[in-house]
């Protein structure tokens, strides 16, 4: 009998299947763990206060970067009040567990996602978990990574092993090319625009096609990163060359000899040409137009070009009421034109997009503009290595003599506890990834879109594209 | 973990799809380390008066939380702060429940506050899972059925009946639905197992697997 052709994400999930649990349920080896202030504290002290030991520590990485402020000479004592005992509770317990851990002033600190990869620790069909939803951008890497809750990293400290139910496999193909001007971030916002905020559920997605595999590394963890609003289990985009080429030679990618062996076996991690995926779904790429969203769920986008929604438009009940509940809260008029609504911030930096190239891209928009009078405008870099790299190619400068801030990196204003608050402003254009309620603060309106209509909007104090700016 | 069999009691309706885990306890209500005391803040920015103007003035923002307990004013247009909903041990909500970011604290504020149950068409993954591990039931029936006793709750009609054991709900007039749950999870919640426990339990057919895979992926675990 000949074996069943196998896809990406079954290759990975069988290699690390441990035990059948029943109806589904596997108990997984996990490869990775990262650990993050926020959920990795409270993980390591409930593990210690239950007696238990972290049982491959050299497997495991912490850093600090969702409450730690983002100003210059900060330290453990934050803006956020409590924010010092997370540190520190992190700090002491990756000490005592023997867990390599990326202080605040160490060169290698950043959001964890950003740094996971930039430190080669996240590695084709490696599987990796993390206390934190967004884990799932390492699949741009082409890893199996999914985020968990803090007892789940207790489980996986303990264990090395976590149990989840195999999800079933959808293939999103995007054919075509991506237009000048737009990016990763609206491929994904026009996909869950598409589909629902929940068109993933049950679903480990893999992102082929031409247009995906046309990305760079960078752009595949944006596209990744988001597969969690979709509700997806994660998201993945085979390795290929450039991501061999992206991993050769980081800190803690495999060299020498085992760099040849992991090689060898990276480049048969891919889908089976004639593999059955339980649903497939086609998307033309050539066509999209930059995205942006008007409510308060990711699903709720629209183009740049198009209107406020109407909820008379809404096929049942329970989406109409969520419209209008988003309405409200958006404070926002069926039929307003996108590129009408005026805005008072402007936030580059997170997981989805505060890599070099997001920078770069912003950057290109804003040199020689200024940020439109009464916009605050900031720019927190992924990682310490992001800013550095930024700083040698004088794009500090660049956002700088806009009118933006410039940070040290972490998560910031990603969401409400990052040290910072928008002030007066209400309504903000922010290259995140979630328009929640309160997400970025109470009663602040959330738009989000990619890192050049973010600095292109911040310029015109607006709504807008980069386009509109012309060359 | 407390055990979970059989649980009666009043649902309170909150019919809105996609309602996030920043909805249900915003990031800034977590100011410890721990998994206690979160039910006060649970729906905070739903639940309670928005006070703008405080988190403008840094001193007055401090002032606020050492006080912030007593000194928030409760919206009465929210369901939990309405007469027959404030002691409800079950939530009925719409599809994709617990979306968003993996906080467990949205987990441990649901608990805290009371609620036992959840009833929606469809959970964020990750919330779900948070909620098996601290004995928080997720029950997933058809939105109809949700809508249902939705409605049934707002006209005050009685209480509903979750029967972990036979995997059903009754509804306020004596109406039946089944609902699937994985048998490992359901034995978990009933039991009020903890799934470190069982894993360890197999701590060496886990210490072998792991030896095999370095064997075949010497690159994952050399020099590690």
């Amino acid at each position: 009998m000949t074996p069943r052709p196998q896809t990406l994400f079954d290759k990975l999930w069988d290699a690390h299947a441990i035990a059948d649990l029943g109806d589904g349920v596997n108990l997984l080896h996990i490869d990775r763990v990262f650990l993050h202030e926020r959920s990795g504290a409270v993980a390591l002290q409930t593990l210690k206060a239950s007696g238990l030991k972290v049982r491959r520590p050299a497997l495991a990485f912490a850093t600090i970067d969702h409450i730690v402020d983002t100003l210059p000479g900060r330290g453990d004592s934050t803006k956020f009040k409590g924010g010092g005992e997370f540190i520190r509770a992190m700090r002491d317990g990756a000490r005592e567990a023997g867990i390599t851990f990326f202080d605040i002033n160490d060169p290698r600190q950043g959001i964890t996602h950003v740094i996971a990869a930039e430190q080669g620790i996240a590695q084709p069909g490696a599987t990796m978990v993390c206390g934190d939803s967004h884990t799932c951008t390492l699949g741009g890497l082409g890893a199996l990574a999914w985020g968990i809750g803090s007892s789940g990293i207790e489980q996986a400290l303990a264990t090395q092993t976590v149990e989840e139910r195999r999800p079933k496999t959808l293939r999103i193909r995007c054919d075509g090319r991506l237009p000048a001007g737009v990016f990763a971030k609206d491929l994904v916002l026009a996909l869950i625009g598409k589909y629902g905020a929940s068109g993933g559920a049950g679903f480990a997605i893999e992102f082929a096609g031409l247009a995906v595999h046309a990305l760079t590394i960078e752009a595949r963890m944006t596209l990744c990163n988001m597969a969690i609003e979709f509700a997806a289990f994660t998201g993945i985009v085979a390795a290929d060359d450039e991501t061999f080429a992206y991993l050769h030679g980081r800190p803690y990618a495999p060299a020498g000899a085992l760099w040849d062996q992991a090689l060898a076996h990276w480049r048969r991690l891919a889908s089976a040409e004639d593999a059955v995926f339980d649903c497939e779904l086609l998307f033309d790429a050539h066509t999209l137009q930059p995205q942006i969203s008007w409510g308060t769920s990711p699903q709720q986008v629209v183009a740049i070009n198009g209107h406020v929604p109407d909820p008379a438009t809404a096929t049942d009940a329970a989406e109409r009421n969520s419209m209008e509940a988003a309405l409200r809260y958006m404070n926002l008029q069926p039929g307003t034109p996108m590129t009408a609504i005026p805005i008072e911030a402007a936030f580059i930096g997170s997981c989805t997009n505060a890599r070099l190239s997001d920078l770069r891209e912003a950057a290109n928009v804003l040199r020689g503009r200024k940020v439109a009078p009464g916009v605050k405008a900031l720019c927190v870099p992924g990682s310490a290595s992001v800013k550095r790299a930024a700083e040698m190619e004088g794009l500090d400068r660049v956002f700088k003599a806009a009118g933006f801030e410039w940070r040290e990196a972490g998560c910031s204003l990603c969401f409400f506890v990052g040290g910072d608050d928008f002030g007066a402003a209400r309504r903000v254009i922010s290259t995140t990834n979630r328009n929640f309620e309160g997400r970025q603060g109470p009663g602040v309106q959330t738009h989000l879109a990619s890192p050049a209509t973010v600095a292109a909007s911040a310029t015109l104090g607006r709504i807008g594209s980069a386009a509109e700016l012309g060359g | 973990m407390t055990p979970f069999t059989r649980l009666q009691g009043r649902a309170a309706p909150l019919m809105r799809a996609n309602i996030d885990t920043d909805a249900i306890i915003p990031s800034r209500e977590m100011r410890s380390v721990g998994k206690t005391g979160l039910g006060v803040s649970l729906f905070a920015n739903w639940r309670y008066a928005e006070h703008r103007e405080a988190h403008r003035d840094e001193h007055r923002d401090e002032h606020r939380d050492e006080h912030r307990d007593e000194h928030r004013e409760e919206r009465p247009d929210f369901v939990l702060n309405q007469a027959p909903f404030r002691n409800a041990t079950i939530l009925l909500a719409g599809e994709n429940f617990g979306c968003g970011s993996s906080r467990e604290g949205a987990v441990w504020a649901l608990t805290d506050y009371g609620i036992r149950a959840i009833v929606a068409p469809s959970f964020g993954s990750i919330f779900r899972a948070n909620c098996i591990r601290n004995g928080l039931l997720p029950v997933v029936l058809p939105a109809s059925i949700v809508d249902r006793l939705a409605a049934q709750m707002e006209a005050a009609a009685g209480e509903i009946a979750i029967d972990l054991t036979a995997c059903t709900v009754t509804d306020a007039l004596g109406q039946c639905y089944p609902f699937a749950l994985p048998p490992l999870q359901r034995d978990m919640l009933l039991a009020g197992l903890d799934s470190i426990g069982l894993a360890l339990r197999r701590a060496t057919e886990i210490d072998a697997f792991h030896d095999t895979l370095k064997g075949k992926q010497p690159w994952l675990f050399s020099g590690f």
